[in-house]
């Protein structure tokens, strides 16, 4: 477990490598990336119980990422937790690299689940803790989500089942960051208001700030018996990088030269 | 059919307390007795064929051997993307049940009518596709679906071929039911019936007309199907199925790849539409000309 001043650093160490490797390989999604730096840094970093060494140790704690066009941050957060060499990062996107833009498992260690498609990852994520019950087994699984991502029905069929057969074992966390691919999400078709919905479809929520990471430890302990738990984590797409911020654009634009240079000075000062 | 998958199931379930069956809300009065003595091994999991498949990825990542059940085009063509990204692409042991091949359920309507299953599923890499045409294949099919590993398509169907056989039963191996020099026809599901009777038909007009069961579609028996190619007058493919994609492009596929072509070749199925009439499974091949005295005339025709 990290210590929070060390948390901070992990969290920027993820949004650096996430800038290097869309740089490299002119890559989209650098936004959505920025968005969940804090959540991965806090999952890999102190939530979640896991053996770099032995990737498929049984009781370690399962995490999915279903937003998966943000996988450089599971590839840069897998790196920087010794799952993989930090070198390997640099072949993100390239020809020929198993890196790819919505994250894969196949030959990457720590990887639990291949997404890119969405409404994926939360049937999955269940189905897993589904199995963790009949195994009666104390790992949690965690799947990280998108908000609108929850456009998609599939999410909604598993919101459904999860409650009823008292999963309290699966953890959600939503990516709130109220911006999809063209416009806002309360433009595209609303999704508030969000919380009462998940709570109306019986789930533990807790609302927080997602960029605060004791917030974000505090909401994943905060697990009640025969509930699963959703943890609608209010971010900011484009987080830390001022010129990226709430900026639907760099959800498609890689940073280059000059804008490269500045996303890494803002870093370096943070 | 059904009720030989469902006692071989029950056999596996009892073998395998891995073995964990979900329904899409599909299945009244025919699984009670495995859901009370299989308790964790059952799920009913709502009217929701994408989640299922979905849970099915999450089950069979943590070693369950998964079986999903709906009928007709539900738990395959509703969930399609669930079964390509999170079944094949992980190379899970999950196997979809469709009971109602072709037009089981032919009064029901053309949402019920599954004829574009075979061609679609067995275009997806690292699936298996099962249509049996006895309840003694779909009994074998079960077990080395379930046994085996990846992600597998079983389709059940009302109508079955009263057959037995003494074989062993293998993913891309079929069965042969008759002899016959004249002309070979390769069949798939339940529609085994109707080829058999044609032969027998044809027998009294003198063509001797083998017949075999192309249980497997994916994996397909190739030395079948270039010994029914170099050995016999020609092929007939049929299926209840839609032209397009099915059994006889399969087969097709097969004897072009290996430069064995039959002397005559014809695909019987449907002919690229959709069934807005609706009646019993046997009207309705009737009325598409997949019976057997359809069957028969089109056979005739092809070797004059």
């Amino acid at each position: 477990m990290i210590n929070s001043q060390n948390l901070e650093q992990f969290a920027l160490k993820i949004r650096k490598h996430a800038i290097n490797m869309t740089n490299t390989g002119g890559s989209s999604h650098i936004g959505s990336v920025l968005s969940i730096a804090d959540i991965l840094a806090v999952l890999y970093g102190s939530v979640m119980s896991y053996k770099a060494d032995e990737p498929k140790w049984p009781g370690r704690d399962r995490f999915i990422l279903s937003k998966g066009h943000a996988g450089a941050g599971v590839y840069a957060v897998l790196a920087e937790s010794g799952f993989m060499s930090l070198d390997k990062l640099k072949t993100h996107y390239q020809d020929g690299s198993d890196l790819s833009g919505h994250v894969s498992h196949k030959g990457i260690p720590g990887v639990e689940f291949s997404t890119g498609s969405l409404g994926h990852g939360l049937p999955v994520a269940t189905g897993m803790a589904l199995a963790a019950k009949i195994n009666k087994q104390q790992h949690s699984i965690y799947v990280l989500m998108s908000d609108g991502e929850c456009d998609e029905g599939s999410n909604w069929e598993a919101a459904l089942f999860a409650p009823h057969h008292k999963l309290d074992n699966l953890v959600v966390i939503i990516d709130r960051n109220k911006l999809q691919s063209i416009h806002s999400t309360e433009d595209t078709l609303g999704l508030e208001p969000f919380v009462d919905k998940w709570q109306a479809f019986g789930w533990n929520v807790v609302n927080i700030d997602g960029h605060d990471h004791e917030q974000l430890i505090s909401a994943c302990n905060s697990k009640i018996t025969d509930k699963p738990l959703c943890v609608v984590a209010n971010t900011t797409k484009g987080k830390g990088i001022s010129f990226m911020e709430n900026q639907v654009l760099w959800h498609y634009r890689s940073p280059h030269d000059e804008e490269y240079e500045a996303a890494m000075r803002e870093l370096n000062n943070a | 059919m059904r009720d030989a998958f469902l006692d071989k199931l029950t056999e596996l379930a009892a073998a395998d307390k891995d073995v964990v069956l979900l329904t899409a809300d599909l299945g009244f009065g025919v699984f009670e007795n495995f859901e009370s003595k299989f308790p964790g091994q059952y799920f009913n999991v709502g009217v929701a064929e994408q989640n299922m498949t979905g849970l099915a990825a999450g089950l069979a990542l943590e070693g369950k051997k998964v079986i999903t059940y709906s009928i007709a085009n539900f738990p395959t063509l509703r969930c399609l993307e669930q079964i390509r990204n999170d079944g094949c692409y992980h190379d899970l042991n999950i196997t979809i049940v469709a009971s109602g091949g072709g037009f089981s359920y032919g009064s029901l309507g053309m949402s019920h009518h599954a004829t574009e299953d075979i061609a679609i599923l067995r275009a997806l890499p690292a699936m298996s596709v099962v249509a049996p045409g006895t309840a003694w294949e779909a009994s074998e099919a079960i077990e080395a679906l379930v046994k085996g590993d990846g992600v597998g398509y079983l389709r059940l169907d009302k109508t079955v071929a009263d057959e037995n056989s003494t074989l062993l039963f293998f993913l891309g191996r079929s069965i042969r039911y008759r002899e016959g020099a004249d002309v070979t026809l390769l069949s798939t599901g339940g529609i085994l019936r109707d080829t058999i009777q044609a032969a027998e038909l044809l027998q009294e007009l003198g063509i001797d007309a083998g017949v075999v069961s192309m249980y497997s579609i994916k994996p397909i028996d190739k030395d079948a199907i270039i010994a029914a190619a170099n050995e016999t007058g020609g092929i007939v493919t049929i299926e209840e199925h839609n032209i397009d994609g099915g059994l006889g492009s399969a087969v097709a596929e097969v004897c072009m790849d290996s430069g064995f072509i039959p002397k005559k070749f014809l695909r019987i199925g449907l002919d690229n539409q959709y069934s807005s009439i609706v009646g019993s499974q046997d009207y309705l091949k009737a009325h598409y000309q997949m019976d057997a005295t359809a069957i028969v005339q089109r056979i005739k025709m092809l070797l004059e």
